[in-house]
């Protein structure tokens, strides 16, 4: 009963914040001159008023999944990383060049490698934000932003150079996976498997940090480091253990970006997920089963952007409105959520 | 509200006390009863207390009057007049003002700074000059004074809370509440703070409504008190008149309703020759280490503990206590020297600590204890989730069991009392108090070998303190050593063998407590060795 009434009281400032959203949307439309309310009912029915629109909005959700957790990992235990961005390209690079190199052998050993890269690769570039906090008291979230940053820049670099496949002319990518080595469709949908995948990565994490002691222990550090170190808990491997974690989810969203939609590594890699996901994480609370909800609802902005584009001719920074809008009312609402509530 | 500045200089109250009646309120938190139709009369410029055990509800009435909850049920009358107060912001235009037992001051600010800055009708742009002839001529009136340009991280926590009140007074309060406002302070402190407000009653300026657990400070002070308990209107007397006695009967109800909890008897300590043959369990040799702002606080300090016996460390908060205790709890690297425990190094890992049996209680237990977006149950569990009771499994020592989790703090909770009884509570909807007992079961639910502990009664009542004085006994009639740091001499010699005091970071005095002297220790505290 009274987890009912929970989860009740932590879905109003969601909901309120989604509402006001809305009304801020609708009032910078018609400002910049455009039919506020036609563009209210594009975003509902470019999101989830079809079947496509469904199927669009889940395609981007599994991604945000990933990214999302790349954020709540860490935040559980007292970290805020933001460069989701940057493991994502490197994992997904990784991903598709053992792809590429493996070519020849089993399809299952492929893909098992390729997430293995991805994973590494993520959670070690996320990682060197967590060891610097832990040994250096670098704050992690500039780190991971510099990180990003940088994380793109290699990407670019070996992909414009080293590893550029010769035959790709005006867009440069790595090397084509064998068309056998990519993942489908689940049955019945056109939404890749990486869907799936990511609903079974927040349950993962959510079991991991519910039912297991090494999750209990990342709480602890998250909830009160001074707690943790009087109890001997080893904070600073902890925090690291948690990057390093939540790195990896963010790798993981590049190889199936690489292994279910692109195809092979390239700049179109970088499509902001990594970002959506802090946004998600943040609405999410950090709880891994909020962010399934966050990334359908993220990914549903996304999809509606090309009906508002095209019907209504708006520009392409009016998506990017909506979701800085959002993010703000979220966090608005939600720090006034912790002021009415208990405290003191 | 207009940006103009107020014009202390000419009269402190210019309203005047306030007078304040509270009738049948009610609070509800989910399933508890917090306060179930509570009145209370409290005359103008009177300086009235408020008493109860842990847990009876006298915070969550005072944050009704001061607007931070909304009472469920019945309404307050100020000077005579219905007022709804919604807010803080209500409440402070009302002329209510609030002082917690902890601090809010802004600790990188001057004290000129924190004084201006607290004006809930802050202009958008100071007249500094002006602002600080104000203040001047505000604490010229005061008969407590604190350097306007000194910085706060450079107060001691008695003129911090000193700093507090002026916050209030300077903004013309009518009525001031104060929540425990003297248990960060000594003795001698809280007299100077609370006479300065006892005298402004007498003046006929200002109305107090103070909540304590101190008789001293009851009988010395109070015009009157109101007592609750458990939620409900216990008793209410005028002062002299009412003795500690009745105040104490009041506070605990019926005798036999309740579990026996005898007070301390003082025991023997162990005879003096057979302790020197007891184990040294803790050895501390030659330590060093800073405080936040990287100054030294703990210089060159060594001592040592056996089993058996508890130490006490005495001395006026500031002088390096809370850094020691942060480093042997862990909390804090030390800069030099070296700590033994059982004859090994000691690190504070949680390997170590169980190896050893090292556990503590440290003070403020919510903010260095406990996790406060935890449960009781969860926070109870804070020493023993990785282990097998707790843990379950394939390969034990990787699932947690959250049923065990419960069961166990289920357990612990009847064992020491803490209420109300309930495992899944956030632990920060209990009281100060029932805090404190649970870090306490948790911290004494295994078999102690070296106990830490700093001012574990702060914010206690007395049966409560008295139950933690007789579990510390305890815990050294089990042959733990205990190292007890506390800023209440009494405790201190009440309950332990040996007795050093600190100052500057240093031990500057060491005695046995049989042979202590007040007088000399006091002497020592203030730094007369030198
Ligand atoms: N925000 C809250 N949420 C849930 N329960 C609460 C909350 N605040 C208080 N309570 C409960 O209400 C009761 C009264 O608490 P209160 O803090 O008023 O006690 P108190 O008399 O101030 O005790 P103490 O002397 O220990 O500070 C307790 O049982 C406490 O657990
Ligand atoms: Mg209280």
């Amino acid at each position: 009963m009274n987890m009912y009434r929970q989860a009740l009281d932590s879905l109003r400032p969601i909901v309120a914040a989604i509402v006001v959203t809305a009304g801020a949307f609708a009032l910078f439309v018609a400002a910049s001159g455009y039919p506020a309310v036609e563009a209210l009912m594009l975003v509902g029915k470019g999101a989830f008023g079809s079947g496509f629109a469904w199927q669009n909005t889940l395609s981007r959700a599994a991604p945000i999944m990933f990214t999302a957790l790349c954020v709540a990992v860490p935040a559980r235990a007292g970290m805020v990383i933001i460069g989701g961005e940057g493991a994502l390209a490197l994992g997904g690079l990784a991903a598709a060049m053992v792809g590429v190199w493996w070519a020849s052998r089993p399809v299952v050993m492929v893909l098992a490698g390729m997430a293995l890269a991805a994973w590494v690769t993520g959670g070690l570039w996320i990682g060197i934000s967590g060891w610097l906090r832990y040994r250096r008291g670098v704050n992690e979230t500039i780190s991971s932003l510099l990180l990003a940053y940088i994380g793109q820049a290699v990407f670019n670099f070996l992909v414009e150079g080293w590893l550029r496949d010769p035959a790709s002319l005006n867009k440069p990518s790595t090397a084509p996976l064998d068309s056998r080595d990519m993942i489908g469709n689940i049955p019945g949908m056109e939404v890749h498997w990486g869907l799936a995948w990511g609903v079974l990565a927040c349950l993962a994490a959510w079991w991991l940090l519910r039912h297991t002691v090494f999750g209990f222990a990342i709480d602890i550090v998250g909830g009160n480091p001074r707690a943790a170190k009087m109890t001997g808990l080893p904070v600073g491997r902890l925090m690291l253990a948690a990057s390093v974690l939540g790195g990896g989810f963010a790798g993981l969203a590049g190889m199936f970006e690489v292994a279910a939609v692109q195809g092979c590594a390239n700049a179109d890699l970088m499509a902001g997920y990594g970002y959506q996901g802090i946004l998600v994480s943040f609405a999410a609370r950090h709880h891994p089963l909020g962010v399934i909800a966050g990334a359908i609802l993220i990914g549903g902005l996304g999809a509606s952007n090309s009906l508002l584009q095209r019907h209504l001719d708006l520009p392409d920074a009016a998506a990017q409105v909506l979701q800085g809008l959002l993010f703000v009312s979220l966090l608005a609402f939600e720090t006034l959520n912790r002021r009415g509530g208990r405290h003191a | 509200m207009d940006g103009r500045l107020p014009d202390h200089a000419a009269s402190l109250m210019p309203d005047g006390p306030l007078s304040i009646q509270a009738i049948e309120i009610s609070k509800r938190f989910g399933d508890i009863h917090a306060l179930d139709q509570v009145s209370l009369q409290v005359d103008a410029a009177s300086f009235h207390c408020l008493l109860g055990e842990n847990g009876a509800g006298k915070s969550t009435l005072v944050k009704c009057l001061a607007g931070f909850y909304r009472q469920d049920g019945g309404s307050f009358l100020l000077a005579g007049r219905e007022q709804d107060i919604r807010s803080p912001r209500d409440a402070h235009k009302l002329g209510i003002g609030m002082v917690y037992q902890h601090f809010t001051v802004a600790s990188g600010m001057t004290v000129a700074e924190n004084l201006m800055l607290a004006r809930d009708d802050l202009p958008w742009l100071l007249n500094l000059a002006r602002e600080h002839q104000a203040l001047q001529s505000f604490m010229a009136d005061m008969s407590f004074r604190l350097d306007l340009s000194a910085r706060v991280a450079d107060l001691s926590a008695g003129e911090k809370q000193k700093l507090e009140i002026l916050k209030q007074l300077y903004q013309k309060r009518r009525l001031l509440i104060l929540d425990e406002p003297t248990s960060v302070l000594t003795p001698a402190e809280a007299d100077e703070v609370l006479g300065m407000l006892h005298q402004l009653t007498r003046q006929r300026k200002l109305t107090v409504l103070m909540i304590t657990h101190k008789f001293r400070e009851v009988t010395a002070y109070a015009d009157a008190v109101t007592v609750l308990r458990r939620g409900r209107l216990a008793g209410t007397g005028r002062l002299p008149e009412t003795g500690t006695d009745e105040m104490a009967s009041m506070m605990m109800g019926n005798p036999e309703n309740r579990p026996v909890q005898t007070g301390p008897e003082r025991t023997i300590p162990a005879k003096a020759q057979s302790m020197n043959l007891a184990a040294e369990r803790l050895i501390i040799r030659g330590l060093h280490g800073s405080n936040d702002r990287g100054v030294p606080a703990v210089t060159d300090l060594d001592l040592v503990v056996r089993s058996g016996e508890m130490i006490g460390v005495a001395g006026v908060s500031g002088n390096g206590q809370k850094e020691l205790v942060e480093i042997l709890l862990g909390q804090r690297d030390a800069s030099a020297g070296e700590i033994l425990v059982d004859g090994l190094p000691y690190r504070a890992t949680r390997h170590e600590m169980r190896l050893h049996g090292v556990y503590s209680l440290p003070e403020e237990p919510l903010r260095n204890a406990c996790v406060s977006s935890m449960t009781v149950a969860e926070n109870m569990a804070l020493r023993n989730f990785d282990q097998v009771p707790v843990t379950a499994g394939w390969k034990t020592g990787w699932f947690l069991s959250r049923r065990r989790m419960v069961a166990r703090s289920r357990s612990l909770i009847a064992e020491f009392g803490v209420r109300p009884p309930d495992p899944m509570l956030p632990i920060d909807g209990l009281s100060g108090g029932n805090v404190q007992r649970a870090v306490l079961a948790r911290e004494l639910g295994q078999p102690v070998n070296l106990l830490i502990v700093a001012n574990p009664v702060f914010g206690l009542d007395f049966a409560a303190a008295a139950a933690i004085h007789q579990r510390l006994q305890m815990a050294r009639e089990a042959g733990a050593a205990i190292l007890l740091v506390s800023e209440d001499l009494d405790e201190l010699l009440a309950l332990t063998d040996r007795l050093v005091v600190m100052s500057a970071g240093r031990i500057v005095h060491a005695v046995a407590t049989a042979d202590a002297d007040p007088v000399a220790i006091g002497h020592h505290m203030a730094g007369g060795h030198a």
